[in-house]
């Protein structure tokens, strides 16, 4: 299972991936391998406005359906459109192809609450 | 352990793979009517140009085929079926006889109510049944299925806030909820909010208190809860709803555990739904017809849905002081005019067949027969899941009522999930339990037996459930590849839900 280093996490399980004051958000390995067969993503529209710990999409896998929560602030300003027709994306690289969206922050204050690589492999071996 | 040989399965083709051009199961009898000229009836523009693709078979084929495929199925008939909050019990037969029966089975829904007293009364008594079991004040029996009570009891405490002028917007459901609570607040228009459990598995009435405010319409809860656990904490946390002036649903998927030992009214609640096909013994079809009745509390009764079938007191008959004539001068109609009542929500009186059915049930078990049914769910759930906890984890051990849930996460260890689990029962020759929910529970599998298991049959669970753990740890790789008795082995989920085929389409040679 991995973890990368330099990326930042929530306890929800998202990553995100600080490039300026953009935030590339996703789901981690250890979720997508939880969720099992991902097939199908719900996500914002670009221009949407997100609240950091609201909702603001949903993962469909043969097992449930999970929301997905931000992990950060700020208005959507790319969407992974390849997820439309790939969900397989997630489970196949959840750090790279599988990335959801970008998210221009509001608040990069907001990523000090967000956990490390070490401290989210401790709360998820919990 | 015996596991389940079958015997060789051959490939069923489709209906349409054994279509030949100009084969009929039927003909058409010759017209004796004047023909309408089709072009002038519903004009040339909508008439279709080319033939519908229909399978073309003679009649012992047609017979043959789905014969051949009733034998792959897989029911309460053909065995244990133990599928947590779905409450698969087995459906007597008697009913089916009774359903049959000519004046039950040929009415039809426009005829005279004069002449369908018979089927009203039965109507009127279930929905008085349902009134003495669930403690509510009025029962409406339109709704269709229990999903559909669920919209229907929000849509009634809807109309109720409208009626005073109120605007809530927020419905809370418990973390382990059955999935169409939160879709039926939504379908009703509300915002739906979770609140966590406690470590109890049971609602956190600190979380609960502190998500209620002015603008909470309803608690939606069912009590047992999903993990099968009654919440003993039930007075507190009605009061705390009905405090900021919010109503109680009751979602009855798990009426059976409680059948005539504590009551929904009784415990404070202001709406409840029953699930006929659980509680009480219809069958769960292939989606239907179902019926989903909800009760309410006096407050609320003007706004059920319609028809209420009433009993009308004949006063205008010659009584001559016979009790059996008293008993004859009860009119049974069709109630429709309850001017704030939410409409109607299904065609007609709703499902008469499944509602007979549960009545049939009711009457014959009586009050101490339904006790007896929740005595024994509780007592088979408690034995099967004390005879599984050494093997299996479970998250929430306490005493449970008609179901519990098991986790999956030892055999996690040795590389078997509780997908893998489940479809290895399959070999065994039962039905895997419910799977991933409720979704508090890691790897959760919901085992409901129900009180009409035999303790054999539960047994023979027992051991294949034991065998199976013992596999995963010895031999992880025959659990992960499992079923491998059944006509087909592991489906491919994710790409039957990536890319469904639902339409057939000829191959084209």
């Amino acid at each position: 299972m991995e973890f990368p280093a330099g990326l930042k996490y929530s306890k929800e399980h998202e990553w995100v991936r600080v490039d300026g004051t953009k935030a590339y958000i996703g789901i981690t390995d250890f979720a997508q391998d939880e969720l099992g067969d991902i097939v199908y993503v719900e996500l914002p529209e670009v221009g949407a406005e997100l609240v950091a710990g609201e909702s603001f999409g949903s993962v469909e896998s043969v097992k449930t359906v999970s929301e997905l929560y931000a992990p950060v602030s700020g208005k959507v300003v790319e969407v992974n459109g390849r997820l439309a027709d790939e969900p397989e994306l997630v489970n196949r690289a959840p750090y790279a192809d599988g990335w959801m969206i970008v998210v221009e922050m509001r608040d990069p204050a907001e990523l000090e609450a967000l956990l490390d690589a070490e401290g989210y492999r401790a709360h998820v071996a919990e | 352990m015996r596991m389940r040989t079958l015997a060789p399965v051959q490939e069923v083709p489709l209906i349409f793979e054994r279509s030949r051009s100009g084969k009929r199961a039927y003909d058409v009898p010759p017209l004796d009517v004047p023909p309408v000229d089709l072009e002038a009836a519903v004009g040339k523009d909508r008439l279709r140009r080319k033939a519908p693709l229909l399978p073309e078979v003679s009649e012992p084929e047609l017979v043959r085929h789905y014969t051949a495929l009733s034998t792959r199925n897989y029911g309460v008939d053909t065995g244990f079926y133990p599928l947590g909050s779905c409450t698969m019990k087995y459906n007597p037969k008697v009913h089916e006889t009774i359903a049959r029966l000519e004046g039950f089975r040929d009415v039809h829904p426009l005829a005279p109510e004069e002449t369908v007293q018979g089927a009203l009364e039965v109507m009127y008594r279930l929905q008085e049944a349902l009134k003495a079991i669930t403690g509510m004040d009025e029962v409406s029996l339109a709704p269709a299925a229990g999903s559909h009570g669920e919209l229907v009891g929000l849509k009634i405490i809807a109309a109720y806030f409208r009626s005073r002028g109120e605007r809530r917007t927020k419905v809370v459901v418990p973390d382990s909820a059955h999935g169409t609570n939160p879709a039926s607040a939504a379908m009703a228009g509300f915002q739906a909010v979770s609140i966590p459990s406690d470590e109890r598995g049971s609602v956190d009435l600190e979380a609960l208190k502190a998500a209620l405010d002015e603008h909470v319409a309803a608690l939606m809860l069912t009590n047992p809860n999903t993990l099968g656990l009654f919440e003993t904490d039930i007075v507190e946390i009605v009061r705390a709803v009905h405090d900021v002036g919010a109503l109680v649903y009751y979602d009855g998927a798990n009426l059976n555990a409680i059948l005539g030992k504590s009551r929904p009214g009784d415990m404070g609640f202001d709406v409840v739904h029953v699930n006929v096909h659980k509680t009480f013994s219809t069958p769960h079809g292939g989606g239907g017809p179902g019926a989903g009745p909800v009760g309410v509390k006096a407050h609320l009764a003007p706004f059920l849905p319609v028809p209420i079938v009433r009993a009308v007191r004949e006063h205008a008959l010659e009584r001559d002081g016979d009790g059996d004539a008293a008993e004859r001068a009860v009119r049974y109609r069709l109630d429709t005019d309850l001017p704030r009542s939410i409409g109607r929500v299904r065609g007609f009186a709703g499902s008469f067949g499944v509602l007979l059915r549960a009545y049939a049930y009711i009457r014959s078990l009586g009050a101490e027969g339904l006790r007896r049914v929740a005595e024994d769910a509780v007592l088979a759930a408690n034995y099967v899941m004390h005879r599984l906890k050494d093997v299996y984890a479970l998250p929430y051990d306490r005493i449970c009522k008609h179901e519990f849930v098991l986790s999956g996460r030892r055999q996690k260890a040795y590389g078997v999930r509780t997908s893998d689990i489940a479809k290895r029962l399959m070999d065994y020759g039962f039905h895997p339990p419910t799977i991933y929910f409720p979704l508090i529970v890691d790897e959760a599998l919901m085992i409901e037996p129900t009180e009409t298991e035999s303790k054999e049959t539960l047994d023979a669970f027992i051991e294949a459930m034991r065998a199976i753990a013992k596999e995963a740890e010895e031999n992880p790789h025959l659990v992960r590849s499992a079923p491998h008795t059944t006509p087909v082995g592991r489906l491919d989920e994710a790409l039957a839900a990536r890319q469904p085929v639902l339409v057939y389409r000829p191959s084209a040679d």
